[in-house]
């Protein structure tokens, strides 16, 4: 009997973030996840915007849980923002910087985690340099914890993701038919590749990414993504531009020659943004380098919708806590 | 000892040997077949009905992890695995701690082999010393100490004038050289191939050009140098037209593949599973595909179990931090057979990559079932079916890839110079 | 099985019982879904509209940590501001009294009402907490194992349905 190799084992290409009856888990990427999921996450964060905007922002939703941040990468931003969702769900938070703690003294990821599971801690939400983190951890969890993956190196970013579609879906009701253009670090970025795959389950139907080779992945158009190195060109007509953060430590090197280049080719200016629809919104994920891929001219300006973006994160952040802290272990 | 072996289907290519029959042994050699001497009186009649009888496995590359890493596996215990694996000669590199750079650290692994007497062990030696590529090592010495050959283990040599000269020293004492092709700064950091599941992932790609691009160099050198050179672990599909056409254009190269790039792909990564973190790293599809074809038109010469225990704890990290490696000594014969049944290729044939074909790479006497030769046999059920997992392998090594999977194919006994050095039965 | 009282009728009557108690000061709230389809349709039979809002109160139900979210939540929509003003909240069966809970708990959230009244079109016994309705146009006894849910038609008319669960 012939038995092809690769069906050898897919027992094991299971989704390792839901559960057998196909709840969601953990989040650790969007790959994978059905378009149903996605939408039960943005339909549930559009109830939880109204809750910032009452005199009590909070629910009891978590009430008496225990969601611990674990940051063994330092990003203040996303942390604060996962902070605020726990406590407008009314979780007890624990916020921990690992980089400046116990991994300097040989503790093991899993060490420190094993150590807060002993703490009672409910949820984790986890950001680290390397790709996989979130994933591993949550293979070696304890059954009844969650894991939110809040960026694992270069891979997944996913409530990043969800939040820029749940952007996109509030200007653009209709997903069936834009054209999105992601630009910049595609290479290093776990922003795009969330949210490339999140476009693609909601059946945005073009999807381009713009940058030079040097900042593209190996067989990205795999990912089912149109490839553009000419910014003026892939910018065309396109109903959303999304920046990427190009990272200091790139700005000069083998990649790239400078920041300003880089600005000159790639950077988002009034002008080139004028290549796109008319009504397009522009995005980034922030911190944003001015000057270096978005002019502070289109970064406040009208089209703008990068402000937003950060309110809806927190909707989008309690959405997903709250959905994974009611599904049963 | 005199041992009848009744009923085995002997396997010998070199003998043209392909039938059922009875084979005697006696004084550590084979002294019969079909028939047995005069007056043999065997002490032990093994029933090798329905098994292959076959010359013992020759492994080019195994780590023993002895010495320093002992807390990963021991001689013991790895020496142990491969006699269950029918191997019954095996290469070691010299990536261990300290680094096998100095003749009384061969010596005393030799020694220390010896004394287990459960498998041949032949180390190779470090080509440069502590494998830092700056000086080369007293290549004479180490080979008078039982070196076979030189290797840089996963250590590439970046100085092309230091490369340059270890292939002349090398080639002045007809020397082989073992180098795995990865040009460094290409490959510097990566951990998955430059193809679409390190974008889907985010992994650090190492693109097929970094291997294509060393055995440029390494077959240049080679031809220039007049150095022997065997090229370790090839993974390319590339690769192995480039040794295709080198062996055709008449240089003399040798090479090798894995049994895990024989059988999986990148996308054997799944999600994250740092078993598969291997190096060089698992390719595409197309990769795997060649290097299939190329073990069986001959291209490449031999299959080896790259057989790297790693503990649990060095797997438990993020995928690019977890030591690549993974453990092979029990795997390489039924993942031949695998090959070979999905190839098409004959038992006979294929038993060649294991047996004679490695052993011409070492420089050591081929085993063989010819009268007289030394007996040095694997005695396996080709179709006895087994899983993988951590408590069916003796290995101390349990991460591989292969974890869960069905396997065909088990060794049932194994003799080295006549003693049974390994019996299923008292597992 | 017993025949279904006829939701339109009872929508007419808890009409009829609701409208007096509208004042300058008063705000409808209807809780998703049955309460919010109630409260749209007496408003369109008022030529002065109250101010209104509707609840979702799946982030305040105490079965979350059991049943979790796993419908999709409606956003509650409660554009005015809730201090002082005389609440009437309608809902369309009342049962344990739990739904009510977590509407008032939302409700406090958004400030501090002068009062609430809940209006409901039926209460099918089977209460769990001190809370009860101050106005309800019909009771009947449901079986722990069924359900009784309004259900509109295409034209909004309203149907009652009994099932299993």
């Amino acid at each position: 009997m012939e038995v092809s190799i690769l069906n050898w084992k897919t027992a094991d290409m299971y989704n390792p973030q839901l559960d057998k009856d196909g709840n969601l888990k953990h989040l650790l990427t969007i790959e994978g996840l059905p378009k149903k999921i996605l939408n039960q996450i943005l339909d549930t964060a559009e109830s939880f915007v109204g809750v910032a905007e009452r005199e009590v922002k909070k629910v009891p939703l978590l009430r008496g849980k225990t969601v611990c941040n674990l940051f063994f990468e330092n990003s203040t931003r996303t942390r604060t923002t996962f902070e605020i969702a726990a406590k407008r769900l009314s979780a007890d938070v624990i916020s921990l910087n690992v980089s400046t703690s116990s991994q300097s003294k040989g503790e093991t990821i899993l060490d420190t985690i094993n150590n807060l599971t002993a703490m009672h801690a409910d949820m984790f939400v986890v950001r680290h340099a390397q790709s996989g983190a979130a994933h591993m951890i949550a293979k070696h969890v304890a059954p009844h914890i969650h894991v939110i993956n809040a960026g694992d190196g270069r891979h997944a970013h996913p409530t990043q993701g969800l939040l820029d579609v749940f952007t996109i879906r509030h200007y653009k009701p209709d997903m069936h038919n834009l054209k999105v253009a992601i630009v910049g670090d595609i290479l290093h970025s776990r922003v795009a590749r969330s949210e490339i795959h999140a476009l693609t389950t909601l059946g945005v139907p073009e999807i381009r990414v713009i940058a030079p080779k040097t900042l593209l992945p190996e067989q990205v158009e795999k990912l089912g993504v149109h490839v553009y190195h000419d910014v003026n060109q892939g910018l065309k007509d396109v109903d959303v531009v999304m920046m990427l953060r190009l990272q200091n430590e790139r700005m000069a090197g083998a990649m790239l020659p400078s920041s300003q280049e880089f600005f000159k080719t790639y950077g988002l200016t009034p002008e080139k943004l004028a290549l796109a629809k008319p009504d397009a919104i522009v995005m980034h994920p922030g911190p944003m380098n001015r000057g270096v891929e978005i002019d502070s001219a289109v970064a406040d300006g009208k089209q703008s919708v990068i402000l937003p973006q950060v309110t809806y994160g927190i909707a989008v952040r309690m959405a997903v806590m709250s959905i994974l802290a009611g599904n049963p272990s | 000892m005199k041992i009848h072996i009744k009923h085995g289907r002997l396997i010998d290519a070199t003998q043209s040997l392909d039938r059922v029959a009875d084979i005697y042994i006696a004084a550590g050699k084979i002294v019969g077949i079909d028939k047995a001497p005069d007056g043999f009186q065997a002490n032990q009649v093994i029933d090798a009905t329905g098994c292959v009888v076959s010359p013992g496995l020759v492994d080019i590359s195994a780590r023993l992890r002895e010495p320093g890493f002992e807390y990963k596996a021991t001689l013991e215990s790895e020496l142990t695995a491969a006699a269950r694996g029918g191997i019954t000669s095996l290469a070691c590199p010299p990536d261990t701690d300290p680094v096998l750079d100095e003749p009384g650290l061969v010596e005393m692994l030799k020694h220390r082999a010896k004394q287990l007497n459960l498998v041949h062990v032949y180390p190779l030696g470090a080509l440069t010393q502590k494998l830092l590529g700056r000086e080369i090592t007293e290549m004479c010495e180490l080979t008078e100490a039982g070196c076979v050959g030189f290797s840089q283990a996963d250590t590439a040599i970046t100085d092309t004038q230091v490369l340059w000269r270890a292939m002349q020293y090398a080639a002045t004492f007809g020397l082989t050289v073992w180098l795995r092709p990865e040009e460094p700064y290409l490959a510097n950091n990566g951990v998955a191939h430059d193809g679409e599941v390190a974008a889907r992932l985010g992994l650090k790609g190492i693109p097929a050009a970094a291997e294509t691009l060393s055995i440029y160099q390494l077959l240049s050198i080679a031809k220039h140098t007049g150095a022997k050179l065997h090229l370790c672990r090839l993974s390319t599909a590339e690769g192995v037209e480039m040794v295709r056409a080198a062996k055709r254009a008449g240089q003399a190269v040798s090479c090798d593949v894995s049994i895990n790039h024989l059988h999986l792909t990148d996308m054997d990564i799944a999600y994250f599973d740092s078993n598969a973190h291997l190096k060089p790293p698992l390719r595409s599809q197309r990769d795997r595909d060649a290097l299939r074809k190329g073990l069986s038109d001959g291209t490449i010469d031999a299959v080896c179990s790259d057989h790297t225990p790693v503990d649990d704890d060095s797997k438990l990290y993020p995928f690019a931090e977890a030591e690549a490696g993974a453990t092979g000594l029990e795997l390489l014969l039924p993942l031949t057979l695998k090959w070979a049944h999905e190839n098409k290729v004959e038992l006979a044939l294929a038993m060649q990559s294991l047996t004679h074909k490695p052993a011409q790479i070492l420089g050591i006497p081929a085993p063989s079932l010819a009268i007289n030769s030394d007996a040095d046999i694997c005695i396996f059920h080709p179709e006895q079916a087994w899983t993988v997992s951590a408590q069916s392998l003796l290995s101390q090594g349990k991460n591989t890839p292969f974890l869960g999977y069905e396997m065909l194919g088990r060794v049932t006994h194994t003799l080295l110079h006549g003693q049974i050095v390994f019996n299923a039965q008292h597992v | 099985m017993s025949t279904l009282p006829n939701a339109e009728q009872l929508f007419q009557q808890l009409c009829q019982q609701i409208k007096p108690l509208i004042q300058e000061n008063t705000a409808l709230i209807g809780i998703h879904s049955g309460g919010a389809w109630l409260m749209q349709r007496l408003l369109d039979t008022l030529t002065v509209q109250p101010v209104h809002g509707t609840l979702d109160v799946s982030f305040y139900r105490d079965d979350y940590l059991q049943r979790g979210l796993h419908h999709e939540p409606k956003p509650s929509n409660i554009a005015f501001d809730v201090q002082d003003r005389h609440i009437i909240l309608i809902d369309d069966v009342f049962y344990t009294g739990r739904t009510i809970r977590a509407a008032m708990n939302e409700l406090f959230d958004y400030g501090r009402p002068a009062s609430i009244t809940l209006a409901v079109l039926i209460n099918r016994g089977g209460q769990e907490l001190p809370i009860a309705p101050q106005i309800c146009v019909h009771h009947m006894q449901v079986a722990q194992n069924q359900n009784i849910q309004l259900l509109q038609h295409a034209d909004g008319s309203f149907y009652l349905e009994l099932e299993d669960c």
